[in-house]
C-alpha cells in the first residue's frame, strides 16, 4: 500500500453504524509499550531510534495481522502527507516532528495504526464506529499478545507497563470516546456535563484535537488514570460514564425537538442548503453545518443523505486532504473553493 | 483530637497498623506522620496509604536524590522533573521511592492489575492471575477498612513475590 492509495477511501471506523452511532462517532483504545532496556525515544540517538524502528519492523513481518500492514517512514513523507495522516486520525501532532527514526504502521481498512517511537516506542491504536470499546478492546488485546512474543516489551509484575511519562504507566492504556453532542451545546448544558466529567477524573477534547472549544460539537472522552485498574474495569468505567452522557444527549435532543421543532428544523435544513450550494466555505463553517445535518439525520429530519457520506466530510475537507486530492499545494483561498465544491460532489442526488 | 506522638498538635492522619495480628490504631499530626513514614519506608502497605496524603517525597534526603543516576540512560531525578520523561525502563528500579510516591499521588494506587505480556520472563501466567486476583482483593479490603483481611492478602502476596523471585 502507498500513502497515496489512502486517498480513495476512508477508515472503516467512519462508516456511522454500531452502538449509539447517532451520537457516538467512534471509540479508540490506545496503548504505550517500550522495549525493556533499550532508552526511551526522548534519551535515544538516531541511531538507537533506528535500531528500534528496524526490530519492529522485523517483530511484525512474523504476525499473520500484520500481513497487509504497511509501514511508514516519518522520514520519507513531506510535510502535507503527514499533516494527512494527522487529519485521518492515525497519528499525533507530535510524530510529525523530528521524523528521523520514527515510524507509521497502518493496516488496510485503518482499523489499527502504531506510531513507532512517538513519546513511547510503541504507540498502538485500535479504532471502531459507535460506542464499542469491548470489541476494539478484544482487537488490540489479540494484537498486543501477538507483539508481546516478538518483543521484549518493559513491564514490572508491580508496575505494570513501563512508560517514558508516569501518567500512563500501569495498563498505559487510554480509552476513548468521540461523542457528538449538539443538543447539550445548544441548550447551554455542557460545561455542566464536562465539568462534572473532569471531576471523575476523565478527560475530555475535541475532534480535532483543541482543549476546551471542540469544533463541530464534538467531545473525546478518555480514562486518566491507567495504574491500578484492570483493562476490562477502565473500559467498564468509560462506558458506564458515556452512557449517562448519551442519555443527557438524548434527553436535551427531545427537549429541543419538542419546544422549538419548527426553528430546529429550519436550521438544520438551512445548514444542507448552505452546504449544497456554497461556491466557497470555509473549514470552520462546514464543521459548524455538518454537525447540524449529522443531528437532522440522527432525528431522523433529513432521509436523503447517509450519514457516513457526512462522517468522511468531517474528515476529507480538512487542508490537507483537499491537497492530497489535487496533488499540489493550494492556498487558503483556494482550498475554500475546492472544499466547497467536494462538499457539492458529496451532498447530489 | 490530639496528636499520639507528639500531644501537641492536632491530628489529621489516622493510622490502622497490623503487626502479627495485632491491630493499632494511631492518630498523629502531619509532621510525625512524615516521619513515621519514613520509618516505615520498608513495610508494604501503609507508606503506600500515607504516601498519597501528603509530600513524603521531601523526606528522602535531597543530595543523595540528586547524586542517584539511572545507570542505563544516565538521567538524575532532577532531569526527570524538568522534561516531565523517565529516560528508559531501567529508570523504574533506579527511582523507586520517589516514583513510588508519584504514581501513588497520580493514579490513587501503585499496584498494576491489568495484563502482562506474554512471555514475561520467570512468571508463570498462573502466578501472575493469582497475585492479580489478590491485589484486588487487598485493594477492596483497604476500600472497606476491614484491615485484617487486607493484612492476610498482604502476606499471602509476599509469599507469592518472594517464590516468584526465587524461582526466577
Amino acid at each position: 500500500m502507498k500513502l497515496d492509495d489512502l486517498i480513495h477511501h476512508t477508515g472503516e471506523w467512519l462508516r456511522g453504524t454500531g452502538p449509539h452511532s447517532n451520537i457516538v462517532m467512534s471509540s479508540r483504545i490506545r496503548l504505550a509499550r517500550n522495549l525493556s532496556k533499550v532508552k526511551f525515544p526522548n534519551r535515544a540517538t538516531k541511531k538507537e531510534l533506528t535500531q528500534v524502528l528496524e526490530t519492529v519492523e522485523a517483530a511484525i513481518k512474523e504476525i499473520d495481522y500484520f500481513k497487509t500492514a504497511t509501514l511508514f517512514r516519518m522520514n520519507e513523507l513531506d510535510s502535507v502527507d503527514k499533516e494527512f495522516l494527522i487529519e485521518r486520525h492515525l497519528m499525533s501532532h507530535e510524530h510529525a516532528t523530528n521524523p528521523e527514526g520514527k515510524g507509521l504502521i497502518i493496516s488496510q481498512e485503518e482499523i489499527l495504526s502504531v506510531m513507532v517511537n512517538e513519546e513511547d516506542h510503541l504507540r498502538i491504536q485500535v479504532m471502531q464506529s459507535g460506542l464499542n470499546l469491548e470489541e476494539t478492546w478484544k482487537i488490540i488485546n489479540t494484537i498486543d499478545d501477538n507483539l508481546s512474543t516478538k518483543l521484549d516489551f518493559a513491564y514490572s509484575p508491580n508496575w505494570g507497563y513501563l512508560t517514558a511519562c508516569p501518567t500512563n504507566t500501569g495498563t498505559a492504556m487510554r480509552g476513548s470516546v468521540m461523542l457528538h453532542l449538539p443538543a447539550l451545546v445548544m441548550t447551554k448544558q455542557i460545561n455542566k456535563v464536562l465539568s462534572a466529567i473532569a471531576k471523575l477524573s476523565f478527560a475530555s477534547r475535541g475532534f480535532y484535537g483543541e482543549g476546551t472549544h471542540a469544533r463541530g460539537n464534538f467531545y473525546q472522552i478518555s480514562n486518566q488514570v491507567s495504574l491500578g485498574h484492570a483493562e476490562e474495569d477502565i473500559i467498564q468505567n468509560i462506558n458506564g460514564l458515556i452512557r449517562q452522557v448519551i442519555e443527557q444527549e438524548e434527553q436535551a435532543r427531545q427537549s429541543l425537538a419538542v419546544q422549538n421543532k419548527a426553528v430546529l428544523v429550519d436550521k438544520i435544513y438551512r445548514s444542507l442548503g448552505i452546504l449544497k450550494n456554497a461556491h466557497i466555505i470555509t473549514s470552520q463553517e462546514t464543521i459548524e453545518l455538518l454537525s447540524m445535518v449529522r443531528l437532522g439525520i440522527d432525528l431522523g429530519i433529513i432521509t436523503e443523505v447517509d450519514r457516513r457520506i457526512i462522517n468522511e466530510l468531517f474528515i476529507t475537507i480538512q487542508p490537507a486532504h483537499l491537497q492530497k486530492f489535487e496533488s499540489k499545494k493550494l492556498s487558503a483561498s483556494a482550498r475554500d473553493t475546492r472544499r466547497a465544491s467536494l462538499i457539492r460532489g458529496k451532498l447530489e442526488g | 483530637m490530639r496528636c499520639d506522638i507528639c500531644g501537641k498538635k492536632k491530628a489529621t492522619v489516622h493510622l490502622t497498623e497490623i503487626v502479627d495480628e495485632q491491630m493499632t490504631e494511631m492518630h498523629l499530626c502531619e509532621d510525625c506522620a512524615r516521619e513515621k513514614s519514613v520509618q516505615m519506608e520498608q513495610q508494604f502497605g501503609l507508606a503506600d496509604l500515607l504516601a498519597g496524603l501528603s509530600d513524603f517525597g521531601k523526606q528522602l534526603k535531597t543530595e543523595e536524590k540528586a547524586k542517584l543516576r539511572c545507570g542505563h540512560c544516565g538521567i538524575s531525578y532532577d532531569d526527570f522533573k524538568k522534561f516531565g520523561r523517565l529516560g528508559c525502563s531501567e529508570c523504574y528500579p533506579t527511582f523507586r521511592d520517589s516514583l513510588t510516591v508519584l504514581l501513588k499521588k497520580i493514579h490513587g494506587s501503585n499496584h498494576h492489575l491489568g495484563k502482562s505480556p506474554a512471555k514475561f520472563p520467570g512468571y508463570v501466567k498462573e502466578n501472575m492471575d493469582e497475585l492479580r486476583n489478590l491485589r484486588n482483593l487487598l485493594e477492596e479490603a483497604i476500600r472497606n477498612e476491614d484491615y485484617e483481611k487486607a493484612a492476610e492478602f498482604r502476606d499471602k502476596i509476599r509469599e507469592l513475590e518472594k517464590k516468584e523471585k526465587s524461582d526466577s
